[in-house]
């Protein structure tokens, strides 16, 4: 490797002025995520988690806000982009640098992009990715009902969206809106989480039964519980596939942010 | 070493045959001595490398004969689409190699397989392959967990002879493997397996539907029903009729067919036969045990077996899960045509027949709810009448009426150009409604059989005729749901 890491840090640290101007105005198309104690898709009573209140993009980023982003920051175009951070799948499907292919939507989810260019653009809006909890705490709510996890309509339609090929190319907001004002969380696109790799999945789910008893009892109840860990896998055995450079058709993102507790 | 030896041919013939035993004695010795030098499978020396054949089913790739073992690339794509379980009713089939069952890999024992596994860019979800053959944690899915848009290798030495199932192991594997992700590796002995004449390749597989078997449209994958083991169809290679009609699998009389059958499964375990065919040799469980004579084997999900028969004499030979309502009512159904002479001392086809009635002439029905609601689509048009008349007959009418309406001679008449079915539409809508039992005459012919009568809705009876007399040269009438109703409320 030639990239020095001084660069490389540079690189990094270079869109925080833009950041610091952005934060009021971008907060706009955000919600908030009132925060409370959830138990994972996988898990016990004893594995309870807290979430903190949070804002959440009421849409995944679309390909013209990403577009703009390369734009204002060059080194995250296609021709520009280090393969350390992306690799060759990143914006494959762009006619060039700074053009959509003519299949792909404006107002469509932006796709293609890796784990690094995802948390820089929401650095560079002031924002960052969501936790995989929070991700799942807000993920579990229908247009109804915070935790809708139970239901199994819901689940079913979690399924068969799991199912329907290229549904990439559907518009942001197609999608239900959810308990707390967010759309498309199911049924469009998979999202970067900050932490997708924290939940180590070997490939083999059968294995992983035993491996790690706390995450992965799904194979035991018949029931509700049972579909609602189906859906649960699924998401898990997805983002185990990832590494953080990996650009993948299916694959976006959108930003949340802390709330700032001001006495 | 025989380019050395012209010379020696020129000075003298006796001493060049003398010379010319003496090598083909030793080489024999040399590759006895070869064979001996490795211990067990995992010592045979690979030479040379070769890009292996991949078939979709039914067939198979050629023998691997007498060749040596090799290394054996293996390049497998992963692909999420969507095809046809039956008639009008789509799916979403997970696939290796764009079939299901995926692509039929055939190796040799001793081979070193190079297997590239390929996520296609479009897919929605990481898979990986445990192929039973695989002697190795997780059968290669440890190795081989690929997302989309990306590609894993790995390598495995095959060991032991057989044939084996490969499938998907990826949370949550169940739905994988229902959704289509198994096929067959096989593993070649030494010497090849003995040569037979034709060979095909059948797997089994359940399919769990949101909607009921024959319910139309894309019909979403059942995890509920995948649990309750309550399967919508079963089904030979991915679908119901992929065997049936004009993609029945053929063979002359005399030959000798070897069916590698596999069983994906998830859940229902195979009862296979094929009727009017005992099997001469099965290969149970696909090892090296052998039985001879065989009317049905099991075929357990995630497994196989190999079954071989000498074909005597020609006609339609059906292959069927013998659980027997999931040939005749899920789609477990598979045909073996076979042409040539007939052989009249082994088979004399149809010598008498009358009709034989201890108990009467009624014939057994299951009674009718008729509170059961009609939720079915309605066809708007004539040409959706004629789509929906079709997969009705397809399902209901074809075994006995055929294809394209000739029937059976002797046994079932014709629909094509029939008279006698011009002559008279309301008796044509009664014979469906309330079955016919006798002596009729059609276009000439005389029959003398039984036709039951059709559980069929209102609905049904007047599309599955309307496609009657609009097919094959008949008189083009259109039956409506109400002329059905009116017959059967005047019985």
């Amino acid at each position: 490797m030639k990239t020095p890491p001084l660069k490389i840090i540079f690189f990094f640290a270079i869109c925080i002025g833009y950041a610091l101007n952005s934060v009021i105005a971008q907060t706009e198309n955000m919600v908030t995520v009132k925060g409370g104690v959830y138990i994972p898709l996988y898990g016990v009573d004893s594995t309870a988690v807290k979430v903190d209140d949070f804002l959440m993009d009421v849409y995944p980023v679309s390909n013209s806000e990403f577009l703009a982003f390369v734009k204002k920051y060059p080194q995250w175009k296609r021709s520009h982009v280090k393969r350390l951070f992306a690799d060759k799948n990143y914006l494959v499907l762009w006619k060039d640098d700074n053009t959509l292919s003519d299949q792909l939507k404006p107002n469509s989810p932006i796709t293609g992009i890796s784990w690094f260019a995802a948390k820089k653009y929401c650095e560079c809006q002031g924002k960052r990715l969501p936790t995989i909890d929070e991700w799942e705490y807000a993920a579990m709510a229908d247009d109804k009902t915070i935790d809708a996890r139970k239901k199994e309509t819901y689940n079913q339609y979690i399924l068969e969206w799991y199912e329907t090929p290229k549904s990439f190319n559907n518009s942001i907001g197609s999608t239900f809106k959810n308990y707390w004002g967010i759309y498309d969380l199911h049924g469009l696109v998979w999202e970067w989480t900050l932490d997708f790799n924290s939940v180590l999945i070997s490939g083999e789910s059968r294995k992983d039964v035993d491996k790690d008893s706390n995450l992965f009892c799904g194979s035991a109840a018949v029931g509700a519980s049972d579909l609602m860990n189906y859906a649960a896998f699924m998401r898990y055995a997805f983002r185990g596939s990832m590494k953080a450079n990996y650009a993948v058709k299916n694959l976006g993102f959108r930003c949340v942010k802390d709330i700032d507790i001001t006495p | 070493m025989k380019s050395k030896k012209p010379f020696v041919l020129l000075s003298s013939t006796g001493l060049f045959i003398g010379v010319l035993l003496m090598i083909l004695s030793a080489c024999s010795e040399n590759k006895e001595a070869e064979a001996k030098n490795y211990l067990g499978p995992e010592g045979i020396p690979v030479s040379q490398e070769m890009i292996a054949e991949l078939t979709s089913p039914p067939n198979v790739p050629g023998p691997t004969g007498r060749r040596k073992a090799k290394k054996l690339i293996v390049n497998m794509e992963v692909l999420e689409e969507e095809g046809e379980m039956t008639d009008g009713v789509k799916y979403v089939y997970w696939t290796f190699g764009g079939s299901v069952p995926g692509s039929f890999i055939r190796t040799k024992i001793g081979d070193e397989v190079e297997f590239h596994l390929k996520n296609h860019p479009d897919n929605k979800l990481p898979h990986n392959i445990d192929l039973h053959a695989v002697t190795g944690p997780g059968g290669g899915a440890t190795s081989s967990f690929v997302a989309p848009g990306h590609e894993t290798q790995f390598s495995f030495k095959v060991l032991n002879p057989g044939l084996y199932v490969y499938h998907c192991a990826t949370a949550p594997v169940g739905m994988h493997i229902a959704n289509g992700m198994y096929g067959l590796i096989l593993v070649e002995p030494e010497e090849g397996l003995p040569p037979v004449d034709k060979e095909y390749y059948v797997m089994q597989g359940d399919f769990y539907t949101k909607g009921e078997n024959g319910d139309r449209g894309l019909q979403p994958f059942d995890m509920k029903k995948a649990v309750d083991e309550d399967a919508d169809y079963v089904v030979f290679n991915g679908k119901v009729g992929s065997l049936t009609g004009d993609n029945a699998i053929t063979a002359n009389v005399g030959e000798t067919i070897r069916l590698y059958v596999g069983n994906g499964g998830p859940n229902l375990v195979s009862s296979f036969h094929v009727i009017g065919e005992i099997f001469d040799v099965v290969r149970v469980e696909g090892g090296d045990l052998i039985n001879e004579n065989v009317q049905t084997t099991l075929v357990p999900a995630g497994g196989a077996a190999i079954v071989e028969f000498k074909v005597d004499v020609p006609g339609t030979f059906i292959l069927v899960d013998h659980s027997i309502f999931r040939a005749f009512n899920k789609g477990a159904l598979g045909m073996l045509k076979v042409q040539g002479e007939e052989n009249k001392k082994i088979y004399s086809g149809k010598q008498e027949e009358g009709v034989y009635q201890p108990e009467g002439s009624g014939i057994q029905e299951m009674p009718v709810d008729k509170g059961v609601a009609q939720t079915e689509e309605t066809a708007k048009s004539l040409q959706e009448k004629m789509e929906f008349g079709k997969a009705t007959y397809m399902r209901t009418c074809f075994a006995c009426h055929q294809a394209e309406g000739q029937g059976i001679p002797n046994a079932f008449p014709p629909l094509a150009k029939s008279d006698y079915l011009n002559a008279d539409l309301n008796r044509a809508i009664d014979i469906v409604l309330h079955g016919k039992t006798g002596e009729i005459t059609v276009n000439g012919e005389k029959y003398n059989s039984v036709m039951t009568k059709q559980d069929l809705t209102d609905e049904e009876v007047a599309n599955v005729l309307t496609y009657i007399y609009n097919s094959w040269g008949n008189s083009k009438k259109e039956v409506t749901t109400s002329m059905v109703a009116n017959r059967r409320n005047t019985h």
